[in-house]
């Protein structure tokens, strides 16, 4: 990366500015989405430069390998998914983009992952803001123990909005982004514990919403819950792709062939193939991804 | 055959040895709680709990200053106690690295290991001899510095048990680490952490020998925390090898009341262990 490219490392916004931040963000979010309703044909957000660069981007636990020489570029407003066997860096990838690895002791990055053009290895990004616009859905719903609301509130007030007004309609509008609303507006104060576990992963893709981010992370969302509330997450996705890049990681493959636009299939901590999802489904270029997606391997 | 025979009749003698001892486990409590009531609890009246002692010599009176007075020294305890064991017990589960929280643990384990005169003779040394008066505030230190050990081990423990996914989700957010911390980590511990302090009060409620020469003990009401202040264990110590048969008996009331208290902390904090897990 370029001196150039860095410099705008420092573009990012400063916490005292986050609420106004969030402000960009909407009208990034909807100026892509009226570009997107003007588009011509094709596919939906081709024509926008890639939100996510990963160049050479590699990652270590230690001296094991967690992704290797991983080079893709993600689209924005548009689903990609992420498929492969289990250990093969799929959630490594995904983690790498918001950070979460982070948490892991002795993990070492190569290479370069960016995000809207920034380095978010880099030193000086503020990991507050870039998980702001990361957001993230994980594997099994990790509501916290506090009433819906507080749930849903909570990236705001970390925000700093604190006056009820404007919390209340981000709370609803995220509800109802996530299809929550009906479920809960009787009693938005019940303790997000006693929804079942599908309510509990749409409250949680409602939190994540609530801090209006560009790219929507998700880690297996699906697999934790039920098939008619994986109906219901999938129906998300279709409808929030027009607004917020998505990446998937999934093990169901006809999941990733129903949501996605683009599938990167991995193995092994290598990037084996990554194109449109139709192509890569009816007539992959590798052997591996051909032996993987009919159920030779892995 | 003979075999067979052998297996069963091992089989139940074990269990029978086993369960003996079980049963002993209640027998024990219920055998004390029993004999305080029926040499103190059916003595106990209204005037134990709202006068006095009465003067030497007569009957009668009551212990409404030892039971004020143990409170007072509890609620300077927990004062003293919890805010180190809980601010210690995060900085260890949250912060901590390696060598340091393997130290702290260790000594927290070695104090809690100290004899509870030793602790008194401490308190009596840096409070007592630097003021030169017996005050609840000595009483409350010595009991507090019994509590630390508990409060920060169950604090850990705790704060510990929370999942690491609700962490991550915290951090995914954009919560930094102590937001994260103090806005689910702790929430979310909170239930247990009160718990064990609850146990941890219930401990020192009817710790004798730290008082004995910091609060030391009063017949009258002491005002405020600077004056010597009568307590529980210390009454019942001091009437229990006083010469009057009245004594004895209130001795016994006396007890009756401190194991009713300290029952109802334990009970208290297994209530809030047990809502925690129903929610």
């Amino acid at each position: 990366m370029t001196r150039g490219m860095t410099q705008e490392t420092s573009a990012l916004p400063e916490p005292h500015e986050q609420v106004d931040t969030r402000r960009e963000v909407i009208a990034l979010a909807d100026n892509i989405a009226i570009q997107k309703d003007v588009r011509p044909s094709g596919r939906r957000g081709e024509h926008l430069p890639p939100i996510i660069c990963a160049e050479k981007f590699s990652l270590y636990y230690g001296r094991k390998v967690g992704v290797r020489n991983i080079t893709m570029d993600i689209q924005p407003c548009c689903v990609t998914a992420i498929i492969g066997p289990s250990g093969c860096g799929k959630s490594t990838f995904l983690r790498s983009i918001n950070r979460m690895n982070d948490l892991i002791p002795h993990v070492r990055t190569e290479g370069l992952l960016t995000v809207n053009g920034v380095d978010v290895n880099d030193k000086r990004v503020n990991l507050v803001n870039l998980r702001q616009q990361v957001g993230m859905v994980f594997q099994k719903p990790n509501p916290f123990p506090k009433s819906v609301y507080d749930n849903v509130a909570y990236g705001p007030r970390l925000q700093g909005v604190r006056w009820r007004p404007v919390l209340n309609e981000l709370v609803e509008q995220s509800l109802r982004d996530a299809a929550l609303w009906d479920e809960v507006k009787d009693d938005l104060h019940k303790s997000a514990l006693s929804l079942s576990g599908g309510q509990q992963q749409r409250l949680c893709l409602a939190r994540a919403l609530a801090t209006k981010p560009k790219v929507l992370l998700m880690d297996e969302p699906c697999s934790a819950i039920d098939p008619i509330a994986t109906g219901k997450i999938e129906d998300l996705i279709d409808q929030l792709c027009d607004r917020y890049t998505i990446v998937i990681v999934t093990h169901n493959m006809q999941q990733a062939a129903r949501v996605s636009e683009h599938t990167a299939f991995f193995c092994l901590g290598d990037l084996i193939e990554f194109g449109p999802t139709e192509t890569l489904f009816t007539n992959p270029s590798e052997k591996a991804t051909e032996d993987y997606i009919t159920g030779r391997f892995g | 055959m003979a075999n067979l025979i052998r297996r069963r009749m091992t089989n139940a003698v074990m269990f029978s040895m086993t369960l003996i001892c079980a049963i002993s486990v209640i027998g024990v409590l219920f055998f004390i709680l029993g004999y305080l009531f029926w040499n103190g609890g059916r003595y106990l009246n209204w005037d134990f709990f709202t006068k006095l002692p009465a003067p030497v010599g007569e009957s009668g009176g009551g212990m409404a200053n030892a039971i004020v007075g143990s409170a007072k020294l509890l609620l300077l305890a927990t004062l003293i106690g919890a805010p180190i064991g809980l601010l210690g017990g995060i900085y260890l589960a949250e912060f901590g690295g390696r060598t340091f929280p393997f130290v702290v643990r260790y000594v927290a384990d070695l104090l809690n290991g100290v004899p509870s005169i030793i602790v008194g003779i401490f308190a009596y040394t840096v409070v007592v001899l630097k003021v030169r008066h017996f005050s609840a505030w000595a009483g409350g230190f010595a009991l507090g510095i019994m509590m630390i050990p508990i409060a920060l081990r169950s604090t850990e423990e705790f704060l510990r048990q929370v999942p690491r996914n609700l962490r991550e989700g915290a951090l995914a957010l954009g919560a930094t680490r102590s937001q994260m911390i103090l806005t689910v980590v702790v929430p979310a511990a909170m239930r247990g952490i009160l718990s064990g302090l609850m146990l941890d009060i219930a401990r020192v409620a009817g710790e004798t020998a730290p008082l004995l020469f910091t609060s030391f003990g009063n017949r009258f009401w002491s005002e405020g925390f600077n004056k010597p202040t009568a307590s529980l264990p210390v009454m019942i110590f001091t009437y229990a090898i006083g010469p009057y048969e009245d004594w004895h008996r209130q001795a016994w009331a006396a007890g009756f009341v401190l194991l009713a208290m300290v029952l109802m902390f334990n009970i208290t904090s297994r209530l809030l262990m047990s809502w925690r897990r129903s929610r």
